[in-house]
């Protein structure tokens, strides 16, 4: 443990060195101070995964409406027009996973987060991360409103038995 | 002993550090001055003509990272353009499918005199044409063609409101398609000049008028503003009306002229009637952003003013030798001629010329145009500036800046002293210069972007053929300094430059599926189909991640015309598919979020031929791909599509 300890503050040491010593590559040899090169060159920490049962969008910590069966209606012809390239409604995989289901095993704003923020619930979410590690297409953003967004919920919900 | 690595690769960046390179005039701060950094945006884009590569260059400055080449007026394979058949009506011409042109000015649309960052025109030099590029979505959404003009070159210059673009002839000819000897030239040529009026809200061009003109070479243009608000200023050279050896024969004159175009009287004339409607043909093609398709419409008439008989649209101002650049600064007041041949530079004052015409202060005509008197329209000259003066442009400090073939350099000067004040050298001999919106009245001003002629020793070689030459130039301060070279498409004849901000506000990032009015569209999977029409065969395919829909076709016959309509499904900034398929006569298409695009094959032989996306679009972009099969002229092939069905075993559907 001390040794990897060491190891990591030399690591920080060198890369602080070679921060102060690039911008000394200048023709005249003067020393020019590169502010914007020192921010860039900084270590960045990780984000951890903030794991969330309501993942991570505008939909998080929101209320969701109940079960609309006239919106389910409209969400069915947004989900052929939208989702049905890469998502059945049964439990088969094509592109994404089969959607079967997906409203018992996600909450409810997870799922309308996935569906309107899918390129950082894929970054940063751990179910979105495990998802995309799992199927390596990412999943796309199909530029759908909020509205849509519930209208497709209420269809998946519909899917899974919901009346 | 794990820090080894750390140190030793750390060593081997320090020996990176170059020498200090030999003739380095640039100054010590010129790299922090151009150092965009990674992730970072340029402040400014410059768009560069393509000159005879026929597009537009897009640019980033200070960093003079090149963006993006828009194609205009030539075929472009990479996106398809002039190849789908949504894009090949946008290159038809009077003379047909013409897939080429020359490129020249690139000009931005104006609202009050300066750049609003709407729109970009830009001349086709070659089969007289003028494009407007929408800055929206960087495409060229439109292109008409000047009748009874040889050569657009001095175009496409917009009025203060981007009321009118204007094309004038460069090669005098007689009317379109008449049969007469080159040396009636005297006798038969006329100098058209074309105003092409702009709608305000949707920026579609019409031909208002064309002002038949005397049969010169018509060079460049600029529009007044403010107080010249209502002309339009333009160079002629070959008053000599020589057609052979130009070379000689139209540098006999001492002067030549700067043409004033009212164009305001022009209107007035045409509200009287004294237009003449003319037969011509000429086409007028446009995109359309809802069904994603061009169409090319021929038109049969135009409407003519002609110069000589309706008094006091035009006037000529004596210039010396062969006069390029004509350029009016950001007041409206001065008019800078740049004689090519010239040892001055005359400026010209608009008031000056104002009062000339109220007391028909003229010293004769030139084919029953007036020539007014050099001595009562001139402000003065700026004398022993350089040698063949080109072209200028303004900052916001009262400077005008102008480019020296002959002598290499740009030179600043004080426009109301015309008192020279800093030279600065280029290399090698400069053609247009530009600065930052300055040819508006209220200049950005802080970088000029020189477009050399000649390259020679200033890059790595590349054998006979050089990459073009820009040089990037700090006017922030009281002396020019030189901070950048980097290379440019084509031969960039001009140069406009605009802060990003005017632009990057407006950018389209997908176009909505719900909105595609395309005749083959395909919204979702459950729409696509094949269908037969006699010998046309049409796919009606789309394309998501990373699959095409269908992806197994049999039932084609060699001769039929397969049209694959592939629609993107992807509602996504930056993800678009591309599409090719074996053999096929024709380029890829490169289909946008939301696009429709059209790939038209006519197979020739029987065989099984992959189709595939060209530009990656996911970790499984290898495989997006699919299969035709062609059967033999005559073959009783069923017709079917699918996909993830056709396993043998199962039938299609």
């Amino acid at each position: 443990m001390k040794t990897q300890m060491l190891t990591k503050t030399f690591l920080m040491a060198s890369a602080i060195v070679l921060v102060y010593s690039l911008p000394g590559c200048g023709g005249s040899g003067n020393k020019t101070e590169d502010t914007s090169g020192k921010t860039e060159v900084k270590p960045e920490a990780k984000p951890e995964a903030s794991a969330s049962e309501d993942g991570i969008g505008r939909f998080a910590g929101k209320e969701v409406a109940a079960f609309d069966a006239a919106k389910a209606t409209v969400g069915k012809t947004i989900f052929e027009n939208k989702c049905s390239a890469c998502h059945k409604t049964t439990e088969d995989k094509v592109v994404g996973p089969g959607l079967k289901g997906v409203t018992e095993r996600r909450k409810a704003q997870w799922i309308l987060n996935m569906i309107t923020n899918p390129v950082e619930m894929t970054k940063s979410d751990p179910i979105g991360q495990a998802l995309l590690a799992e199927h390596l297409t990412q999943m796309t953003n199909q530029d759908i409103s909020d509205d849509d967004a519930i209208a497709l919920l209420q269809y998946l919900r519909q899917n899974d038995g919901a009346k | 002993m794990q820090w080894i690595p750390a140190a030793l690769s750390a060593a081997v960046l320090f020996t990176a550090c170059k020498p200090k390179q030999a003739g380095n005039v640039v100054s010590g701060d010129a790299a922090s001055k151009v150092y965009v950094a990674p992730g970072k945006y340029d402040e400014v884009y410059l768009f560069t003509s393509g000159g005879y590569s026929g597009q537009v260059g897009v640019y980033g400055v200070p960093s003079g990272r090149l963006f993006r080449v828009i194609p205009v007026f030539s075929v472009d394979p990479e996106k398809g353009w002039g190849y789908s058949e949504e894009t090949k009506p946008m290159l038809n011409t009077s003379k047909g499918f013409v897939p080429w042109d020359d490129s020249h000015h690139p000009v931005l649309s104006k609202t009050a005199g300066n750049d609003d960052g709407r729109w970009l025109f830009i001349n086709g030099n070659n089969t007289p044409r003028i494009a407007r590029i929408n800055l929206k979505t960087f495409r060229t959404d439109e292109i008409i063609e000047l009748p009874n003009t040889g050569g657009n070159h001095a175009s496409p210059f917009c009025t203060e409101n981007t009321e009118y673009v204007v094309g004038a002839t460069r090669f005098s000819v007689p009317s379109d398609n008449e049969d007469v000897a080159i040396n009636t030239y005297k006798k038969n040529f006329v100098g058209t000049v074309n105003f092409v009026k702009v709608d305000k809200e949707s920026g579609n061009m019409s031909m208002a008028f064309q002002v038949n003109a005397p049969a010169v070479n018509f060079d460049l243009a600029r529009a007044g503003k403010g107080m010249s608000h209502g002309w339009v200023f333009f160079s002629c050279y070959n008053t000599e009306q020589a057609n052979t050896l130009l070379e000689v024969n139209a540098s006999q004159k001492d002067k030549d002229f700067i043409m004033a175009v009212n164009w305001k009287k022009a209107e007035e004339y045409l509200a009287q009637g004294k237009g003449v409607k003319k037969a011509a043909s000429y086409v007028h093609n446009r995109y359309n952003e809802s069904t994603h398709t061009a169409t090319s419409e021929m038109l049969k008439e135009v409407m003519t003013l002609d110069a000589k008989t309706l008094k006091g649209i035009c006037y000529f101002m004596p210039c010396p030798k062969s006069p390029h650049g004509c350029d009016v600064n950001p007041t409206g007041e001065y008019i800078v001629a740049s004689g090519k041949l010239a040892a001055t530079i005359p400026v010209f004052s608009f008031k000056k010329m104002q009062d000339a015409i109220a007391k028909n202060d003229v010293e004769g005509e030139f084919d029953g145009i007036p020539v007014l008197k050099y001595s009562s329209v001139i402000a003065g000259e700026v004398e022993k500036p350089g040698l063949g003066p080109l072209h200028t442009e303004f900052d916001s400090k009262g400077f005008a800046y102008t480019s020296f073939f002959v002598s290499s350099e740009v030179v600043k000067w004080n426009v109301e002293t015309r008192q020279v004040v800093d030279r600065i050298p280029t290399y090698y001999s400069i053609g247009h210069l530009c600065v930052v919106q300055g040819d508006s009245k209220e200049p950005f001003g802080k970088y000029l972007v020189a477009m050399n002629k000649i390259t020679k020793d200033r890059y790595l070689p590349t054998g006979p053929e050089l990459c073009q030459s820009a040089q990037l130039i700090d006017i922030s301060g009281e002396k020019m300094k030189l901070l950048l070279d980097f290379p440019t498409i084509g031969e960039p004849h001009y140069a406009q430059m605009i802060q990003a901000d005017l632009i990057t506000k407006n950018q389209v990032k997908i176009f909505k599926l719900d909105d595609n009015k395309h005749q083959y569209v395909a919204k979702n999977e459950k729409a696509t189909k094949v269908v037969r029409n006699g010998n046309d065969v049409h796919i009606y395919a789309t394309a998501i991640r990373s699959h095409f829909t269908p992806d197994n076709i049999e039932g084609v016959r060699v001769g039929d015309n397969v049209y694959f309509h592939i629609t993107n499904l992807e509602q996504d900034w930056d993800v678009p598919h591309g599409f090719a398929v074996k053999g096929a006569g024709n380029a890829e298409l490169l289909i946008m979020p939301g696009e429709t695009q059209t790939l038209k094959w006519t197979p020739t032989f029987a065989g099984v031929y992959p189709m595939y996306c060209t530009d990656f679009c996911s970790a499984l972009h290898q495989e997006m791909q699919g299969y035709v099969r062609v059967s033999p002229a005559g073959s009783s092939v069923p017709l079917s599509f699918s996909t993830g069905s056709n396993n043998g075993e199962q039938p299609a559907k």
